[in-house]
């Protein structure tokens, strides 16, 4: 059993690891429909990558970042709140993956493990891209760690105090898109967002500083994947649902756990 | 003009068709109060958020004092309950600080006993000082502050006046202050500055200490931090907030 959940089980934590202080940064900035919108539109990443045949990994990566950078450019305007943009770009893009992969026809392309995730059948490529990608994110994220506080907490003072706003903003939407990107072999396309931010939500209850919440954030996501892999392999259920019930489990766990100081 | 630290020369402003700002000049000088009245949509944001280099003006030239160093107190800052942060985390934010530098500043605006506690949990006077200090922990040359006083109580506000006084005179520092109210601003005030759209009107506050209006508000004068501006303009303004030749007081843009 050991050998054949180790992939997974690996492809997981490496998720998990990245996801809890990202989706931290969603939670407090209020950007959980951000990260919707970013994965949603992943499908039609991948739909490229068939139709273009590149490595769906990089399209996908190339869709989501556009889809940061066509938002950013969308912001500048003053007449359509920000909730309803992500609400057009999340659809928009989801239908016109799911247009595009009925075009295609294609056989190998499986829509439902895409949609929710395929974790046993993670290759060692897989998880070199998943830990790249991994690794990269969580160098960025503790070079820019203050200035995202900064930034999260009031842009124009951070900007009168001298941080570059709008590369910082750039740059936390990059890196959610790499996220996405890794992590859609996971859980899915329609739960990523699930991975960010209930371990995230349910950090904040037991935290005491922004470092500790996403620091908790991070275990927790790991011990859902952990939670969610046994279950699914001996309920025979879909692992990525199933990594997102554990979520949930944990979250209802650490809000209904009695707390006797503060 | 060597002692300005920030000068406006003729600056306008424009969203669009929409004039926000009409040739205002104006003046900041180190060790000078200098308070910002005028009615809601006098475009006293706009022309805070050009002095801090946050906008650009449509014409006219904003000149600062090269290696200028800003502090600054955003009008309204609310921190989401999702972000676990203390007093003392927030401040050093601000700047690369050690956690002494932090604790001393903290102790400026009287707070040391906040270091502790969340944010989110001060009072609105209590996170209004915080605010103060993050402004000054860069040991800024201008201070802006956008509404300092706004949702304090009168003793909280008389408090925040009585620290930013303390500061103007301990960094020697310009200080460019909007106003809340209209008629009321702090005392100490070198400058009043009256904005709608263009300065309508600007000079030292009157001394107020026998206004019967005003002793019966705030008690003793010598207790006071606040004091009555009387307005006299020389023009008025239309529904639309443009100026007509007329030379009757009539204020606030509005029809009364």
């Amino acid at each position: 059993m050991m050998e054949l959940l180790l992939p997974s089980l690996l492809g997981g934590i490496g998720v998990a690891l990245v996801a809890g202080p990202l989706g931290s940064f969603l939670v407090w900035r209020r950007m959980a429909y951000f990260g919707d919108t970013l994965s949603h539109s992943a499908l039609l990443g991948v739909a490229l990558g068939y139709a273009l045949e590149l490595n769906i990994n990089i399209t996908v990566i190339v869709v989501c970042i556009s889809m940061a950078l066509g938002l950013v450019a969308l912001q500048q305007q003053r007449y359509i709140a920000n909730d309803t943009l992500l609400g057009i770009l999340a659809h928009s893009s989801l239908a016109l993956g799911l247009v595009v992969v009925s075009l295609l026809n294609d056989s190998r392309l499986n829509l439902s493990s895409f949609l929710f995730g395929d974790l046993l059948s993670v290759t060692t490529e897989d998880l070199i891209t998943i830990y790249a990608g991994s690794i990269s994110v969580l160098i960025t994220l503790v070079l820019l760690w203050r200035p995202l506080l900064a930034i999260t907490i009031h842009e124009e003072l951070a900007e009168v105090e001298g941080v570059k706003v709008f590369w910082v903003r750039l740059a936390l939407m990059v890196i959610i898109a790499l996220v996405i990107a890794t992590a859609m072999k996971i859980v899915g396309i329609l739960l990523i967002t699930a991975l960010m931010l209930i371990p995230a939500a349910s950090a904040r209850r037991w935290a005491s500083s922004p470092e500790s919440m996403a620091v908790l954030a991070s275990i927790l996501g790991m011990i859902a994947v952990c939670g969610g892999l046994v279950m699914a392999y001996n309920f025979d259920t879909a692992l990525g649902p199933t990594i997102v019930v554990c979520c949930t489990l944990l979250f209802l766990l650490c809000y209904l756990w009695p707390k006797k100081s503060v | 003009m060597p002692d300005s630290l920030l000068r406006l020369n003729d600056m306008s402003l424009h969203f669009g068709e929409k004039s926000v700002l009409e040739h205002v000049s104006l003046s900041l000088k180190r060790g000078e109060i200098t308070t910002l009245i005028g009615p809601n949509g006098a475009g006293k944001s706009s022309l805070v958020r050009i002095a801090l280099g946050l906008l650009k003006p449509s014409s006219g030239e904003v000149i600062r004092q090269t290696g200028l160093r800003l502090g600054y107190m955003p009008q309204k800052l609310v921190i989401d309950d999702s972000l676990p942060l203390t007093v003392l985390r927030f401040l050093q934010l601000a700047h690369r600080s050690n956690k002494s530098t932090a604790l001393n500043i903290l102790s400026m605006v009287e707070g040391q006993h906040l270091a502790k506690q969340a944010v989110q949990k001060l009072s609105g006077g209590e996170f209004q000082r915080v605010l103060l200090a993050r402004a000054i922990l860069r040991k800024p040359d201008l201070l802006v502050l956008d509404e300092p006083v706004q949702g304090v109580d009168m003793s909280g506000q008389r408090e925040l006046y009585r620290l930013i006084t303390r500061v103007r005179d301990e960094f020697n520092c310009g200080v460019l202050m909007v106003s809340h109210d209209l008629h009321l601003v702090m005392k100490q005030t070198d400058h009043v500055i009256c904005l709608n759209r263009h300065v309508c009107c600007a000079g030292l506050p009157e001394n107020i200490s026998n206004h019967p209006a005003y002793l019966q508000l705030f008690g003793q004068p010598e207790e006071s931090e606040l004091a009555i501006y009387t307005h006299h303009h020389d023009h008025q303004h239309g529904l639309s907030g443009d100026a007509c030749s007329d030379d009757s007081h009539e204020h606030d843009g509005e029809e009364k």
